[in-house]
């Protein structure tokens, strides 16, 4: 029976083992040997410790900026898609200028800024919310929150708007509250739809989590810097960093395929 | 030529005792500038089929949404099973349900069929079945699916319980959309065009599955094209024209004395 099973496995190999595949894993083979043979890594015992440590740090700062801007997100989206003027207006205020600044601009308008005028309110300092509001971290969570909440905001916008009206008119006719209309057709759908927009965000998103190194949060980017700085090596941190990164992606991007395999097609 | 639908003498010899489930008296409804309904007046009993008929722009479709308030009425009354549905004007103006509770807990008797199916889209026919009773009739979730599995087996698709509604012909979605409508037990069924947006060839299988309802007594209103099976299944029909009541009786004197030299057109041109 095993045997059976290892034939197949071998069989389904040679299936996928295409010959513009072999090519490229040939050439992904010479680059990680002439990596491994031609360049300096004996850093990398030291810095282990201190990168893994980055990197979980770049990784929840995009998971908890990206969920926490979706959640700001929808209300956004769906202010501008259907609210009254006086909800809408103020939504796309947001939009526009989140989308029309830089994220750099940002983060150091709430770090610089916002995080200079706290210490002179003694209320502030002696309050419970001290102890973080004097670190680094939150104001490059916030603003990385507002980014993607203004994209994302946009992007939902127009995922509300594109629910054909037929489908929450049945919803309607059948006597469903406003709220359950918005729960079980209409933020389902206008996610559906929205869903492959999303994964792409998410990337861009991973991809603006370094500028926290700008403000002294320790996340990946800067465990790289320090050793670019301590050892004088310019390609080989880098390199590592850049294979990080795309590994990353590569799993996000994988995940999300697999969300959007799962959820019915031609919602709409 | 105004309908007097309230107590016409017609009417009661022909039209059964049985206690009345939608009573609509001096309807109006305006589009802004354009006068859609001007005074329409209709009543179905339980039990009957009442068809509504007419060229496009008469205002039958605007008559059947004013019914479970998918149109806002301009003004008129509109009972549902004896109960009038409260209205109010808004802050614009507009005459919206006074009660949004109450408007709700009506439409959720009515079972609604629409021209274009509007199947939820996200979900699997059973659970577009099951979507109502469960979520806002608030019955257990495997007697709806037991009732379900039983109402896709009656229009024929029982083996496509499973499946998306993006996957099925017309013909399949709308006898689903029946069963969908058929889930919630509905006092009365609103059909709103069933047939109009299906290909020649899918019309059939449609207009059987409401026959058969027809024919086992549902109370139900019908906005049609389709005379031959309105003259077929109806015990009442309405003949609009430019947003009042032309003429009204039983099919037998609609469609073979009609009166009004519009009707007779009308039914010249259609048939």
């Amino acid at each position: 029976m095993s045997g059976d099973a290892a034939i197949e496995a071998v069989a389904r190999a040679s299936l996928w083992l295409k010959p513009h595949r072999i090519v490229l894993i040939l050439i992904a083979l010479a680059l990680l040997l002439g990596a491994a043979f031609f360049m300096r890594w004996d850093w990398l015992p030291q810095y282990w410790e201190m990168g893994l440590v980055g990197l979980w740090r770049s990784l929840w700062i995009l998971a908890v900026t990206c969920a926490l801007g979706f959640m700001i997100a929808l209300p956004v989206g769906l202010a501008q898609a259907a609210g009254p003027i006086w909800l809408a207006a103020p939504a796309k205020v947001f939009c526009t200028i989140i989308r029309g600044t830089p994220l750099l601009l940002q983060l150091w308008l709430l770090y610089y800024g916002l995080g200079s005028l706290f210490p002179q309110y003694p209320w502030i300092r002696e309050s419970w919310m001290w102890p973080y509001l004097r670190q680094a971290w939150p104001y490059g969570v916030l603003a990385l929150t507002l980014s993607f909440a203004g994209y994302e905001g946009e992007v939902m916008r127009g995922a509300f708007a594109g629910v054909p009206r037929g489908q929450l008119e049945a919803a309607r006719a059948f006597g469903m509250s406003r709220w359950k209309i918005f729960r079980r057709v209409w933020l389902p759908q206008a996610f559906y739809r929205a869903l492959p927009t999303l994964t792409g965000e998410t990337v861009l998103q991973l991809k603006s989590t370094p500028l926290v190194a700008t403000i002294s949060v320790i996340d990946i980017f800067a465990v790289s810097s320090k050793v670019r700085q301590d050892t004088y090596l310019t390609y080989e941190p880098l390199l590592l960093l850049a294979l990080i990164y795309m590994t990353i992606t590569g799993i996000l991007v994988l995940v999300f395929s697999r969300i959007e395999a799962r959820i019915p097609v031609k919602v709409g | 030529m105004m309908a007097h639908v309230t107590a016409p003498a017609s009417n009661q010899t022909t039209r059964n005792g049985a206690a009345e489930a939608i009573h609509v008296e001096n309807l109006h409804k305006k589009f802004g500038q354009l006068h859609v309904l001007k005074g329409v007046s209709l009543s179905a009993r339980d039990g009957e089929v009442v068809a509504i008929i007419g060229g496009s722009g008469s205002g039958k479709s605007t008559l059947l949404r004013c019914i479970n308030c998918l149109e806002n009425p301009t003004s008129g009354i509109i009972r549902v099973n004896g109960e009038e549905i409260k209205l109010k004007a808004d802050s614009h103006g507009h005459t919206v349900p006074a009660d949004r509770r109450q408007i709700e807990r009506i439409r959720s008797r009515l079972g609604m069929v629409f021209q274009n199916f509007n199947l939820w889209s996200h979900m699997t026919l059973l659970e577009n079945v099951i979507e109502v009773p469960v979520h806002v009739l608030g019955v257990k979730r495997d007697e709806a699916v037991a009732q379900a599995e039983k109402l896709l087996a009656r229009v024929g698709l029982g083996e496509k319980r499973d499946v998306y509604p993006a996957y099925l012909s017309g013909g399949q979605q709308q006898r689903a959309a029946i069963a969908r409508a058929l889930a919630i037990n509905p006092r009365v069924m609103l059909f709103d065009e069933p047939t109009s947006a299906l290909d020649p060839e899918l019309v059939g299988e449609v207009l059987k599955v409401i026959g058969d309802l027809a024919r086992e007594g549902r109370t139900m209103v019908l906005v049609t094209h389709e005379m031959k099976f309105a003259r077929e299944v109806a015990t009442h029909v309405i003949y609009l024209y430019n947003g009042l009541v032309e003429e009204e009786g039983p099919p037998e004197q609609i469609f073979g004395a009609p009166k009004s030299e519009r009707l007779k057109q009308f039914i010249r041109n259609i048939g």
